[in-house]
């Protein structure tokens, strides 16, 4: 356990996890008014509804596979009787097929920007900052998932390195020494991500956490009243209400 | 019964000349900014024709407003909660920069900058969307005054509704062509599929006034609202990612004002005022099966603001006494509900649309009269309804889910009207008859007559201000040094000389301002001697004693004199190097 180990995997993830809350916390309080999908969707169609569905529900698909193989231990999985084999096929297969989706959408999507003038007009550098973080993560995300089960290379089974490190950090003990022993592929995964966590609340990617699910739930018609508050008419400095 | 208040508005349609005024003087007002180019909040469509964005009426492809399931429970065309979700991701049945149109400039600069030669520069249009020269091939208003109409007429929805079914009635030649204006904004409607597409919860319906608007701060660009509005009033900025709507003009409302398009209307055609409504019955009016009978059922909504009752429940709904006063003074109620003369815009996408308009009465009486008929002879008008130049068919595809009996009857009404007035103006004997021929009593009509030809400002438009109660926070709340005769009180500076302290708010200042010179006859004049006059709202009537700086006497000598480079002609106010 090197002291680059303990700084890559014992303090860059609190760091990264410091930035994602009070930068997402600092962006919704001073940024309402940025905080949105930014949509081109009026400029192109064709390319962004084969691409945008593609990379969004590969995305979902991704990270529900992510959750199961980060949060459930193994011996969960072998509790009900899935060997360890079968486990590597199934997540191959699944994670292997959202992941493809995820890379040809997004793959889709960046051609668009590109070729159709006037989406790439309205593409900023942070935009394309945030794309090839995002792109990078998503092939190194495939290579460990291709690599590291086997088909080319050496199986690696994530389950017993990643996967404790990852539940030791919401305990505030990060296992260093388990995600020291992972491969290349896995550590570069990681630390892609952990780029693309810091800089998400910097980018366009925040709509993700207002997802409106509550409109499944609320009345069709909204009735606001006039003085609803301060999110109608802003009060000046000094007069911060009271309570 | 929970009554609410809606401002509406009623367009007297045979005024409207189609001069674009309203549209105009709306987008100076609200959309001249760059990533709303293409908005128009305020649009003057040519009927027939295909509107704007092309087409947009023809739900069969844009999928607004409502539809009534079998069971009879209204779901929105575009799908429901799930299928909204679903679709998030890219919204099937958005329309494309296309369909509205790609907004260009001019390349001015080459007019100026291009070398000589032999021939003349031009300025080539550019897109304001990709920076490239772009050929314009439409526009907000490219079918304006028929034009091209051969071409695009055939496909406005109605005219191919309506041609299927008698194939004679609509003609583009030019002897037999017809066509009127339909100046149009967001519709304000009592049961918006907008805000019921909105998958934030950002598009509200306010609660005191009815009008809807878009939170900015919480809108995150899903575009449903587009899709679900059937008249496509909301659009998206796509500079911003954020969806904008007419907004009613509210901070002129709050003040009392009417909106930009009405105040700027040339053809002075626009009336704003109160409806109270029975907001527990929407719902039900909204899913009657026969889409004939929702505007009958729209009219059932509106509450009789004079009755007892509906006035004893308004208040306990908490709206104000000047706001009931308001609505027993609306020209709005009484053209829509009490005459019957206002149709509401395409009832059958069922959103109760609030914006109500007068249908056209066609050149009918130089018809008549050309053709060898008296053509004021009611009579003769009764009959000759149902061969206007504009087919009653269309009119009733427009504002009555293609019933034609409403149109027809607010025709003869109109018609009926002219001819009572004839025998008004000239002094003759009343015939009675004509009124109750429409069911109208003498004296309406002439009160009709009053409303709709010679009504003035303070009766066309009836807007009570935001609650009085909440007046003082209009205002903007007051400085620690705002005491009568501490520094905060002077006119229009802060403690720091003029313009320091914390700014008006601009909307107020200028809205008081506009109100007074539209109200008074008075100069403009500060007033005090030594305070400025603020030029913008100087309306150019004679010269306010604020207007140019006091003119020195020649006694009063100049404290700079003694320098040579003194400025020799001290009383010309725009001199040059003046402190
Ligand atoms: S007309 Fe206005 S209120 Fe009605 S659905 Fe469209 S945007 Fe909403
Ligand atoms: S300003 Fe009045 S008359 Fe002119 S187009 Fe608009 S509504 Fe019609």
């Amino acid at each position: 356990m090197s002291g680059v180990d303990v700084l890559l995997w014992g303090v860059l993830p609190y760091v990264m996890v410091v930035i994602l809350v009070s930068g997402t916390i600092w962006r919704y309080r001073y940024d309402k008014f940025g905080w949105t999908t930014r949509s081109s969707e009026l400029y192109e169609s064709r390319l962004l509804r084969i691409g945008s569905p593609l990379f969004h529900f590969g995305l979902l698909v991704v990270i529900i596979g992510h959750v199961i193989g980060l949060l459930i231990p193994e011996s969960w999985t072998d509790a009900i009787g899935l060997s360890e084999h079968a486990y590597h096929i199934q997540a191959l297969v699944l994670g292997g097929i959202a992941g493809f989706c995820t890379l040809v959408g997004v793959g889709i999507l960046v051609y668009r920007r590109r070729t159709s003038g006037p989406v790439f007009m309205a593409t900023t550098r942070n935009d394309k900052l945030m794309y090839v973080v995002l792109v990078a993560a998503i092939v190194a995300g495939l290579a460990t998932t291709v690599l590291g089960t086997g088909i080319i290379g050496e199986q690696h089974s994530y389950r017993e390195t990643v996967s404790p490190w990852f539940r030791s950090l919401f305990v505030l003990q990060p296992d260093v020494a388990s995600m020291g022993q992972s491969n290349l592929e896995f550590k570069i995964h990681t630390l892609i991500g952990m780029l693309l966590f810091t800089i998400w609340p910097f980018t366009r990617l925040v709509h993700a956490f207002t997802a409106p699910l509550a409109y499944l739930f609320r009345p069709y018609i909204v009735y606001r009243s006039r003085d609803a508050g301060p999110a109608t008419r802003p009060t000046r400095r000094g007069w911060d209400r009271v309570g | 019964m929970r009554v609410m208040a809606q401002l509406g508005m009623v367009m007297n349609l045979d005024k409207c000349i189609g001069c674009h005024t309203c549209s105009v003087t709306c987008k100076q007002a609200w959309t001249n900014r760059s990533g709303v180019e293409y908005v128009w909040f305020n649009n003057v469509e040519t009927r027939p024709g295909q509107g704007y964005p092309r087409r947009y009426s023809d739900q069969e492809t844009w999928k607004g407003g409502w539809v009534r399931t079998a069971r009879g429970r209204l779901r929105l065309r575009a799908g429901g909660r799930f299928k909204k979700l679903l679709s998030i991701f890219a919204n099937p049945v958005l329309p494309n920069i296309r369909d509205y149109y790609e907004p260009w400039t001019y390349d001015y600069e080459t007019l100026t900058d291009a070398p000589l030669g032999d021939d003349f520069p031009v300025a080539q249009p550019k897109s304001l969307i990709s920076g490239q020269p772009m050929a314009v091939e439409w526009s907000a208003n490219w079918d304006d005054d028929l034009g091209g109409a051969p071409e695009h007429g055939p496909r406005d929805p109605i005219v191919e509704r309506i041609r299927t079914e008698s194939e004679d009635k609509v003609r583009f030649e030019y002897e037999r062509a017809f066509m009127f204006f339909l100046p149009r904004i967001c519709e304000h409607c009592l049961n918006p599929s907008c805000v019921a597409s909105c998958p934030s919860g950002a598009m509200y319906k306010r609660a005191e006034d009815g009008i809807v608007l878009v939170d900015q701060d919480q809108c995150r660009g899903w575009r449903m609202c587009v899709t679900g509005c059937p008249y496509k009033k909301v659009y998206f900025n796509h500079r911003t990612g954020k969806a904008e709507k007419c907004t009613f003009c509210y901070p002129r409302v709050e003040v009392g004002l009417p909106t930009v398009c009405s105040e700027t209307c040339v053809g002075r055609l626009r009336y704003i005022g109160l409806f109270l409504y029975d907001a527990d019955r929407v719902t039900e009016a909204a899913s009657v099966e026969n889409e004939h009978d929702l505007y009958p059922a729209q009219l059932e909504l509106l509450l009789d603001p004079h009755d007892p009752q509906v006035i004893a429940a308004a208040r306990r709904s908490g709206i104000a006494e000047d706001w009931i006063s308001a609505a027993q003074h609306s020209p709005v109620y009484k053209l829509a509900k009490q005459y019957r003369v206002a149709l509401p815009l395409h009832p059958e996408f069922r959103t109760m649309p609030m914006v109500w308009y007068i249908p056209p009465l066609s050149p009918v009486v130089d018809r008549l009269t050309e053709t060898g008929h008296d053509g004021e002879d009611a009579g003769n008008l009764f009959g000759a309804i149902d061969a206007l130049r504009i087919p009653i068919e269309y009119l009733a595809e427009l504002f009555t889910a293609g019933d034609p009996e409403p149109v027809r009857t607010v025709l003869q009404k109109l018609a009926a009207m002219r001819s009572y007035m004839r025998d008004v103006t000239l002094e003759r004997p009343r015939d009675e008859s004509i009124a109750t021929a429409v069911g109208m009593t003498g004296g309406e009509i002439v009160e009709m007559y009053r409303l709709l030809a010679i009504a003035k400002y303070e009766q066309r438009y009836v807007i009570p201000t935001a609650y009085s109660g909440e007046a003082r926070e209009l205002e903007e709340l007051g400085c620690s040094l705002d005491v009568d005769g501490g520094p905060g009180m002077v006119a229009g500076s802060g403690p720091f000389g003029e313009a320091s302290g914390r700014p008006l708010p601009v909307s107020v200042e200028t809205f008081h301002a506009l109100r007074h010179r539209q109200t008074s006859e008075e100069l403009a004049d500060p007033g005090e001697p030594g305070a400025r006059i603020n030029l913008l709202n100087w309306d150019g009537k004679g010269r306010p004693a604020g207007l140019f700086p006091p003119r020195r006497t020649a006694s009063e000598p100049e404290s700079g004199t003694a320098d040579p480079t003194a400025d020799p002609r001290p009383d010309t106010p725009m001199a040059k190097d003046r402190p």
